[in-house]
C-alpha cells in the first residue's frame, strides 16, 4: 500500500474548500489522513489525485466523501458513569434554576446519544419539559439518526452500558425488533429537532443550559478546537453546563478561564464568565 | 540477535506494542529502565474495552517511571511514558502531540497496535524504536513494516519466550525485523542506548 503525503492531502483540502465551502484543513492530520486513505481504497481510486479529480466533476459524490471522511462510531450510554452524574447532579442542577431545559448535541452522528438523552429524560420524568436540537455536519448520519434505528451488532454493548448506568428498565423497553434493526421508540424524540450543522463554520444559533460535544474535537487541531470552544462557550447560557468527551480538555484554549470544572473524569464544564 | 551497532543516538521516541502475553514482559521492561531514561515511550497493549480505571495504575506500580493516560492534543514530554487509553486508538502527530481517536475497530482491535505504529513511524521517520511483544492476533505486523520502511529500528520479542506468538511471528512474516530479542536482551538494549543518550547529552 502507498503512503498518502501532506502534499496530497493539501490539495485535497482546497479544492474541498473552493469548490464546497467545508474546510478541513484544521482537522487532526492522523486521523483525516486515515479516512482519506480508506476512501481511496473504499472507492479504488489509483491516488487522491483520482479522488480529487471525482470531486472536481461530481458534486453528488460530495455527500458520501463528507460521510466517509468523518468518524461516526458511537455508543448510547458511553462511559455509564457520565450518564449517572447527568441524572443525579447534572439535570437537577439545571431545573433547580429555572423549569425548563434546553440541549444541544453537537455532532450527535447517528443519534445514539440523543436517544440515551431522552431516554434519561424520560425516566427522570422531565422530558416535556426539554428541548432537544441534534446537529452534525454528514447529512447522511442525520438522516440515520432521524430514522432512529440502532443496528443488531451493537445492542449488546447499549445494553451494557444502559444497565452499568442503572437505568430503570431494561433497553428492550424502548425498542421493537426489526429484520437487521432495531427502531427506537419515536415518540421519544418528539421534543427533539435534528438539522445539518458545521461546527467549523462557527454558527451560533441558540443558547442552551447544557451542550454535549463529546468525541467530535478529538479529529480537530488545537487551533480549530480553540475555535470551536469559542462557538461553544457564545452558545451557552452563563452557568450552562459543557460536557466533552472524557479524554479531552479544555485547558489548552484560550478561554478556558470562562469555564470551571464540575467533574473532570468525565469532563463535565460549567460556564462561569461571558 | 542483539547487536550494538543498533544502539544508535539518533533515535528520538520508543513504541511499544502488545496482546495476550505481555504484560509480564512490558512491567519487566517498564521496571528495568532508568527513571531517568530521555525518550518519550508510547504503549499501545490490547486491554478490556470497559475498563477505563486500573490498568495504568498496575503499570505504573512496577515502573520506575509514571505511566499516563494521555489526553487527547496533549504534548509529548521529554521521558513520558504513554498508554493508549482503553477505547481509543491513540497517534502521534506531527508537531510533538498525541491524537486519540474513535474511529472504527482495527484488527478487532481499539486501541490498534498498527495504528500506533503506523503514526509515530510518520512523525519520527527513522528516529523510533518499534518494539512488538507476545500476542494473539497480527495487530502491529503491519505497523512494524512501516517502521522498518521509513528506517526505524524494529524489534520483536523472540517467539520461543513469547508466551503466545502469532504477534511477533506476523511482524516476521510481515516485514525484515532488526532484532529478535528475550525480555532480558529488551531491557539490555533500551539501558545501553539509554547511556549512549547520556554521553551524547554530557558532551554538548
Ligand atoms: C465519533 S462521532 C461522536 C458521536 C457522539 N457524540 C459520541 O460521543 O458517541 C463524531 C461526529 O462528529 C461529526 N463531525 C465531524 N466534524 C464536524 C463538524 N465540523 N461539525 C459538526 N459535526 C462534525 C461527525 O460527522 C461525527 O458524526
Amino acid at each position: 500500500m502507498y503512503d498518502i503525503e501532506i502534499a496530497d492531502l493539501r490539495k485535497l483540502i482546497e479544492l474541498v474548500k473552493e469548490k464546497y465551502d467545508y474546510d478541513f484543513k484544521n482537522y487532526a492530520m492522523s486521523s483525516f489522513k486515515r479516512r482519506i486513505k480508506r476512501i481511496v481504497e473504499l472507492y479504488k481510486f489509483d491516488s487522491v489525485d483520482a479522488l480529487v479529480e471525482r470531486l472536481t466533476h461530481n458534486p453528488t459524490f460530495f455527500d458520501e466523501f463528507v460521510s466517509e471522511v468523518t468518524v461516526n462510531v458511537t455508543e448510547m450510554f458511553r462511559d455509564p458513569n457520565f450518564w449517572t452524574i447527568l441524572r443525579d447532579e447534572i439535570i437537577p442542577n439545571i431545573l433547580s434554576n429555572h423549569n425548563k431545559l434546553s440541549i444541544w448535541h453537537a455532532g450527535c452522528s447517528s443519534g445514539e446519544e440523543v436517544f440515551s438523552m431522552q431516554i434519561l429524560l424520560e425516566e427522570m420524568g422531565v422530558r416535556d419539559k426539554s428541548h432537544t436540537i441534534a446537529t452534525d455536519i454528514d447529512s447522511a448520519i442525520i438522516n440515520r439518526a432521524k430514522e432512529a434505528t440502532v443496528s443488531k451488532k451493537n445492542i449488546e454493548l447499549n445494553s451494557s452500558n444502559y444497565e452499568r448506568y442503572q437505568g430503570k428498565y431494561t433497553l428492550d423497553k424502548y425498542f421493537t425488533e426489526d429484520k437487521e434493526k432495531y427502531n427506537f421508540n419515536k415518540q421519544l424524540l418528539s421534543n427533539v429537532s435534528f438539522r445539518k450543522h458545521d461546527l467549523v463554520k462557527g454558527q451560533v444559533f441558540s443558547k442552551f443550559d447544557l451542550i454535549l460535544c463529546r468525541n467530535v474535537m478529538i479529529y480537530f487541531n488545537q487551533t480549530l478546537q480553540n475555535d470551536v470552544l469559542y462557538l461553544l462557550h457564545e452558545s451557552l447560557f452563563k452557568y450552562g453546563f459543557l460536557c466533552i468527551g472524557s479524554k479531552e480538555s479544555l485547558i489548552w484554549c484560550d478561554i478556558a478561564n470562562k469555564f470551571i470544572v464540575i467533574n473532570n473524569e468525565e469532563k463535565i464544564y460549567k460556564k462561569v464568565k461571558e | 540477535m542483539f547487536s550494538y551497532r543498533n544502539i544508535n543516538v539518533k533515535y528520538k521516541a520508543v513504541v511499544i506494542g502488545g496482546s495476550a502475553g505481555s504484560f509480564q514482559p512490558v512491567t519487566k521492561i517498564l521496571s528495568s529502565i532508568p527513571k531517568d531514561f530521555p525518550l518519550p515511550i508510547f504503549l499501545c497493549l490490547h486491554r478490556l474495552k470497559h475498563v477505563r480505571n486500573g490498568f495504568v495504575e498496575a503499570l505504573s506500580i512496577k515502573s520506575t517511571k509514571e505511566v499516563q493516560e494521555p489526553f487527547d492534543k496533549e504534548s509529548i514530554k521529554r521521558g513520558s511514558v504513554y498508554l493508549a487509553p482503553a477505547n481509543y486508538h491513540m497517534s502521534i502527530e506531527l508537531g510533538n502531540s498525541i491524537s486519540l481517536s474513535t474511529e472504527g475497530m482495527v484488527n478487532n482491535s481499539r486501541p490498534s497496535i498498527d495504528i500506533t505504529l503506523d503514526s509515530a513511524a510518520y512523525a519520527y521517520r527513522d528516529k523510533l524504536v518499534g518494539i512488538l511483544l507476545s500476542g494473539a492476533n497480527k495487530d502491529g505486523a503491519l505497523g512494524m513494516k512501516k517502521i522498518k520502511d521509513r528506517g526505524g529500528l524494529t524489534i520483536v520479542q523472540s517467539p520461543e519466550e513469547s508466551t503466545i506468538n502469532t504477534m511477533p511471528t506476523s511482524a516476521l512474516e510481515a516485514t525484515e525485523i532488526d532484532m529478535t530479542l528475550t525480555t532480558e536482551e529488551i531491557v539490555k538494549y533500551l539501558i545501553e542506548l539509554d547511556k549512549l543518550l547520556k554521553i551524547k547529552h554530557e558532551n554538548i
